[in-house]
């Protein structure tokens, strides 16, 4: 190299070279250990029996009753991710106010621990925990979304509460402001565009785990995957997840316009 | 009598500055209804006594300091919150979240008197706008109503500041550096406001100032301060020029206003260049 | 945004009240049918059935279990979801790095000649985002889905679906964060003659590593929960074992295993902010 760039070429630490041969490791044990059947997947038995089962879904069903069916399930999976994530960025709000310490800091320990628990389990385990409680059906497939990204937004909409600039608020709480006021009128509009952005990005994940919350009975478009895959009925498969992919990215155009609108004014 | 501080001393409100005291044994009585300026040096602990008229910063124990005959930190912390609603501090750069527009801004200085719901609902849609737009033209930024803060420039936001002022029903009004964005003209029409305001509502004024001219020309009473302790208080006629130089030793008295952070209570250092 | 108030009207209308007034209506009218779609019902979460059913479940979560063969079998389950993450997520990562080579715009040597790209290339480039969008847009459960019905039950479709769809992600937003770093040093190398990898490495990478190693850990840990998730269709793992679980409704063994996912994601929060704080 003649020309070297103007950043300093950083010299490797042994605690950072002792991490590297830790993940190498890491890498190597995972692929040792899980027996990955990779001849299975390059024989070209296995390549007809792929092609074959990809035939299968050449045309998909278009029949009108059918589609119609899809439609539902695709409004069904749009109102579970948009619904769960407007409670989940309400709920997480209201936990991120003794998150970030606005009740001491005990309150705020015990309610991190708390988001973090909320964050940790996946939505589909919350959705299983939930069919016990909510029955069968998208509701439960909405709980399960709404409680696990409050733990998502709880977090976040913490650290931003904890980040923000203080001075606005506090003047007006010196000046005799009641504390719930002062947080209406000077914390919550300075972060506001942060949070609508943390939501719209929240919902973008929310609309891929709400499709395939139906495999384990949480309605929408999973269901119907799930159904007709285990029948093999293939076209019908196909059609769900033309729906699924089409209902994917109108949502991410949509959470894409709203995010430059909210931060272009 | 609204502020009587006798014996008091405060201290540095960052544990960054090794705990030093920003204030020493400060004696000071002001009467309902006067007019005071405060000058000094920066780093003189103008802000800090502010603060400390404010409530903000609890005195060191020893001193004494009352506020309207009642003692602010002897009482219970409810009946201190609902004191600092009848005290008014408005800060040098007034701290307004960016997004948000001026009427609401402006109608923040409301709060201690409005319930918690009338407050939600007039950040909705803003109640008694007439309020805000009266207060907003006595600076002749009416025009400014539903614009947002970040929209303003810097002399408009510190107007918008003082119309929060104008709105609060507070018996005392303590203002820093009122005048560090403004041109001549405009600090003159602003004071001006102010001034009449407070003498009209018969509240105590005490405003920190680095014009000392304008000090000179506008108040009655002028207390000097410097390294956290007052050099003297007395009638604007009785301050001579000899006191002023003592008061300005350390530092040229033309510094200027914008280069201090309002928070910057620290000693000066040598002139800037 | 300077809106002038007539100083003769007494009242002074806001600008933006007519607008919120219709937005709020807009959102209500959409509101509705998205309730009615999820069968939004809360109260049936008070019925005295479901009550009684939550709480008996709840109570048999406590003791956790914890008897030897089964955390000796929890064990092998969690080290095989950390694996078939880990495995998937070093695929996607080798199949990433040259679609974000191509994808990336600022590392385009043709647009830098004559200040627009090849058509070719433009081609190749368009053609590469639009395979990454399809990568990602295929939720990694819907994958393994299919590659369970192609290769059989077993970690090797957890492997790929995780490989397929991280990909994906990685790719679009390792080209946003390369797009994003400062472009001069990448585009001095390539007026100089340096080739694209060289470029990458000595100029975009070092000014956006830690973007992109801290980027990398937050998708190792989606792509735990991910792996967990999968096993519910087959994929093996701790997925696999908490569906068995839950169909005999043995609660012991769920809550052991909802407190190892949280032990899983705090340790992957530790190793990110480590890694955070080293490079940053």
């Amino acid at each position: 190299m003649q020309h070297c760039p103007s950043t300093v070429p950083t010299r490797i630490k042994p605690a950072t070279l002792l991490f590297l041969l830790g993940l190498l490791t890491l890498i190597c044990a995972s692929f040792y250990s899980l027996a990955l059947q990779w001849s299975e997947l390059f024989t070209a038995d296995a390549a007809r029996s792929s092609i074959e089962f990809l035939r299968g879904f050449a045309a998909p069903e278009l029949a009108w009753p059918f589609l119609i069916k899809v439609a539902q399930g695709t409004l069904e999976t749009l109102s579970m991710s948009a619904l769960g994530t407007g409670i989940a960025s309400i709920c997480g709000l209201t936990l991120a106010l003794p998150a970030s310490g606005r009740f001491g800091p005990a309150a705020r320990l015990a309610m991190r621990l708390i988001l973090n628990i909320l964050r940790s389990i996946p939505e589909l385990i919350w959705a299983l925990i939930l069919l016990i409680a909510a029955g069968l059906g998208p509701f439960a497939g909405t709980l399960a979304l709404a409680v696990h990204t409050t733990g998502v937004l709880g977090r976040l909409f913490a650290d931003a509460l904890e980040n923000m600039p203080p001075a606005p608020e506090v003047i007006l709480r010196i000046n005799g402001a009641k504390p719930m006021a002062a947080f209406f009128y000077a914390a919550l509009p300075q972060i506001l565009p942060q949070l609508m952005s943390y939501t719209l990005y929240r919902w973008e994940n929310n609309i891929r785990a709400a499709a395939i919350l139906g495999i384990i009975g949480a309605g929408g478009l999973g269901q119907m995957l799930k159904y007709h895959l285990s029948l093999f009925q293939m076209q019908q498969a196909a059609s769900v997840i033309i729906a699924m992919l089409v209902l994917i990215s109108l949502v991410d155009g949509t959470s894409f316009w709203l995010r430059r609108r909210l931060t272009s004014q | 009598m609204s502020f009587v501080l006798s014996g008091l001393s405060v201290r540095h409100a960052s544990v960054v500055r090794n705990n030093s005291l920003a204030l020493i044994d400060i004696n000071l009585s002001i009467k309902q209804g006067e007019q005071i300026a405060l000058i000094g040096p920066s780093g003189a602990g103008k802000t800090t006594l502010l603060h400390a008229l404010a409530c903000a910063h609890q005195p060191e124990p020893g001193g004494k300091f009352s506020v309207f005959g009642l003692q602010p930190w002897a009482m219970q912390p409810a009946a201190r919150h609902a004191l600092r609603g009848r005290l008014f501090l408005a800060p040098q750069t007034p701290p307004l979240p960016p997004r948000q527009r001026v009427v609401t801004a402006v109608l923040a200085g409301c709060l201690p008197q409005w319930g918690f719901w009338h407050a939600i609902i007039s950040l909705i849609k803003p109640r008694e706008p007439e309020v805000a737009y009266a207060a907003l033209a006595r600076f002749n930024l009416q025009d400014k109503l539903y614009a947002r803060v970040d929209r303003l420039s810097g002399g408009e936001r510190q107007r918008c500041g003082m119309a929060r002022l104008l709105v609060s029903q507070a018996d005392a009004l303590l203002v820093d550096e009122p005048l560090s964005a403004l041109d001549p003209t405009l600090a003159l029409q602003t004071l001006a406001v102010v001034q009449l305001e407070a003498a009209s509502r018969n509240a105590t004024l005490v405003c920190s100032l680095h014009q000392v001219e304008l000090a000179l020309s506008h108040f009655p009473r002028i207390v000097g301060l410097s390294d956290g302790r007052i050099v003297f208080d007395a009638p604007r006629n009785e301050v001579s020029e000899t006191m002023l130089a003592a008061l300005y030793r350390n530092t040229p008295p033309t510094q200027h206003p914008e280069s201090i952070d309002p928070e910057d209570t620290c000693r000066p250092g040598p002139s800037p260049c | 945004m300077s809106i002038v108030v007539n100083t003769a009207v007494s009242r002074y209308p806001d600008p933006a009240w007519r607008g919120r007034i219709t937005a709020s209506l807009i959102a209500l009218i959409v509101l509705w049918p998205l309730l009615i779609a999820s069968e939004f019902k809360p109260w049936i979460l008070l019925d005295a059935q479901s009550l009684g059913a939550t709480r008996h479940f709840l109570a048999s979560f406590f003791p956790p279990a914890h008897s030897k063969d089964f955390l000796v079998l929890l064990m092998q389950d969690t080290w095989q979801t950390i694996a078939i993450a880990t495995a998937g997520l070093t695929l996607a990562l080798l199949s990433a790095i040259p679609l974000t080579l191509l994808a990336t715009e600022s590392l385009s040597i043709s647009r830098l000649e004559s200040g627009r790209m090849r058509l070719a290339s433009a081609v190749v480039r368009q053609v590469v985002r639009w395979l990454l969008v399809l990568l990602r847009s295929v939720p990694e459960l819907v994958w393994a889905l299919l590659l369970v019905r192609i290769l059989g039950l077993g970690p090797t479709a957890g492997v790929l679906a995780i490989a397929l769809t991280y990909s994906g992600m990685l790719g679009k937003v390792y080209a946003e964060i390369l797009e994003s770093s400062e472009a001069h040093a990448t585009q001095s190398l390539l007026k100089n003659g340096s080739g694209r990898l060289a470029a990458l490495f000595y100029g975009a990478l070092p000014a956006s590593a830690s973007e992109l190693v801290s980027y990398t850990t937050f998708r190792w840990e989606c792509a735990i929960r991910g792996s967990v998730v999968m096993g519910f269709v087959g994929a093996g793992g701790i997925g696999q074992r908490m569906d068995e679980s839950m169909k005999m409704l043995a609660g012991g063994e769920v809550s052991t295993m909802l407190i190892v996912f949280v032990l899983l994601v705090a340790c992957a929060d530790l190793i990110s902010t480590f890694l955070r704080k080293r490079l940053g």
